[in-house]
């Protein structure tokens, strides 16, 4: 039986007649970070998404194999999706907070799920924005409108937004390809911060930044997981040609 | 090309053509700029003599219109005119914007060109033939309610408000359908990855997103229905009384062609001054769409 807190086996997904995932088998440990590269269409991002189902409503999806979660089968009939998505929360590409306040965006999440409570709205909502190293920046503006911070603080308020429902995991889909440098280097460090309480599993084009940040890393080409191990393996020491390939095209 | 050509031009007809294509253009911009003014001109010019020999309080709050005697009270009218188009509104704004929600972001397949197309015939079908259908369908069953609390059978508010918010519904479909859809899907995905059901991210998401937009279909939902006259004229009953929901009722539109073929003298000026009473209305109303938009249209930004 296979410990990993999340883990895939022998996924294989259809959009139509497009065959984006081959038969991925790839755990995702609890408490560290693991990163997903390899080029633009390679299946990276549609992997991530199949974690929590964001897959579904994509017309003409089609999805075979398993994506265990502590055993249980996400994929199964009988699954609530929202309590699914609350567990695995997400952080997408651009920042999107919603056109509300600060305070409101933190406190989507709980409010969704059911708590009414100021006080204890109050406490996650400021407790989230520590987590993402968002507070200081935002404590006295917890009422603006979310859409006016800057791009950086925006997508640290995401972070927040998605921490707020207490996830155990955290899917980053290439979170800091619309930011500056500055912002990106806040949102790594954030990430290996995170990792201590949550499994984090990040899209990233940038392979500085897999290398950086990440403790396992798995290569995609065409669909196909080609090579998944520890990041210093996979950096220093591939195993397949075509991974030390795309490395090197990379840095070379 | 061994011929160099030269930038300047021996073509004198092109030009012309530009300048007198250009000419036109502003002549027609113009077009519309004039009419508004001369219209507002023209209504203050012949509605205000009478609201001012009858005094603007006594006009505007007299309570009775009895022009034969010489009494010109428009306040039956006015209330009347709000409170069904207050009425239609209610009715068709959240059933409006329901339908808008299951076209845009619920109905499956094929399913909203076919309600659209419908729903766009609703829209073109003409008022007078709202009115036959609240005549023969609608009045019937009021006609039981209006006897069942002893009252006499006639045309009421209550039917000009049920044939009002029929007839504003497309509208009030259509816009709020266009800013449902122009929500960004990146809202939507983060709602959902929140683990919001389909509803939750509608109702607390969308809906609150796209609502300058809804505004506005209100807005324009409003202006119909303060404009319409021939629909009601058929189901009100048409008494000047102060508005009850099962009593006739007399709206603004209505009275000026009601009562213009035989007026004459005050008479006549005091539907004029209607007129006026009716196309400030309806300046307020476009003025306040026009804020709803410009503060959407920032909100965005």
């Amino acid at each position: 039986m296979n410990q990993a807190k999340l883990y895939t086996k022998d996924l294989h997904l259809h959009y139509g007649e497009i065959h984006a995932l081959k038969g991925v088998s790839m755990e995702f440990p609890a408490r560290f970070v693991t990163a997903l590269i390899g080029p633009s269409g390679c299946g990276k991002s549609t992997c991530l998404k199949t974690l929590n189902r964001m897959n579904d409503t994509v017309p003409g999806v089609k999805i075979t194999g398993k994506v265990l979660l502590d055993g249980e089968d996400v994929y199964a009939k009988n699954v609530d999706v929202p309590t699914l998505r609350k567990k695995i929360g997400m952080v997408f590409q651009s920042p999107n907070p919603f056109p509300m306040s600060v305070y409101d965006n933190v406190a989507y999440g709980p409010r969704v799920h059911g708590l009414k409570n100021r006080l204890a709205l109050d406490e996650i909502v400021e407790e989230s924005l520590k987590a993402a190293a968002i507070w200081e920046e935002v404590k006295d503006r917890l009422k603006k409108p979310a859409l006016r911070l800057s791009g950086g603080q925006q997508q640290r308020l995401c972070i927040a937004r998605a921490l707020a429902t207490k996830p155990e995991i955290l899917l980053m889909d290439e979170p800091t390809s619309a930011l500056d440098p500055i912002s990106t280097a806040k949102i790594e460090e954030l990430a290996v911060e995170l990792k201590k309480e949550y499994g984090i599993v990040i899209v990233t084009h940038n392979m500085q930044q897999a290398a950086r940040i990440s403790d396992y890393t798995a290569f995609f080409l065409l669909g196909n997981l080609v090579e998944h191990g520890p990041t210093s393996d996979i950096f220093s020491n591939p195993k397949e040609k075509r991974t030390e390939d795309y490395i090197s095209g990379r840095f070379g | 090309m061994t011929e160099k050509q030269s930038i300047i031009s021996t073509r004198r007809s092109k030009l012309t053509l530009e300048a007198v294509m250009s000419a036109a253009f502003l002549l027609c911009g113009l077009a519309a700029v004039v009419s508004v003014l001369f219209i507002s001109v023209y209504m203050v010019a012949s509605g205000g003599p009478v609201i001012a020999k009858v005094g603007i309080l006594k006009f505007l709050l007299g309570r009775v219109w009895n022009p034969g005697n010489g009494q010109f009270g428009i306040l039956p009218m006015i209330l009347s005119s709000i409170f069904a188009t207050a009425g239609a509104i209610l009715i068709a704004l959240p059933t409006g914007v329901l339908v808008a929600v299951f076209l845009s972001k619920l109905a499956p397949g094929k399913l909203p060109g076919a309600l659209r197309a419908l729903i766009d015939l609703l829209a073109g079908i003409p008022s007078v033939v709202y009115g036959l259908l609240g005549a023969i369908l609608l009045a019937p069953l009021i006609f039981k309610l209006q006897t069942w609390a002893g009252l006499p059978q006639s045309g009421s508010l209550l039917a000009a408000i049920s044939v009002l918010s029929i007839m504003i519904l497309p509208t009030i479909i259509t816009v709020s359908e266009t800013a449902l859809r122009a929500v960004p899907k990146q809202y939507e995905d983060a709602a959902l990855a929140l683990g919001s059901t389909r509803l939750q991210c509608i109702f607390r998401v969308t809906i609150p997103a796209a609502k300058s937009g809804i505004a506005a279909g209100m807005a324009l939902g409003v202006g119909r229905a303060v404009g319409e006259a021939m629909a009601v004229t058929m189901v009100a009953g048409n008494a000047a009384i102060l508005p009850e929901l099962l009593k006739p009722v007399r709206l603004l539109t209505t009275s000026i062609p009601l009562e213009w073929a035989y007026s004459s003298g005050l008479h006549r000026e005091a539907l004029y001054g209607i007129g006026l009473v009716l196309f400030v209305f309806i300046m307020i109303i476009n003025a306040a769409l026009s804020a709803i938009l410009k503060k959407g249209g920032a909100h965005n930004a």
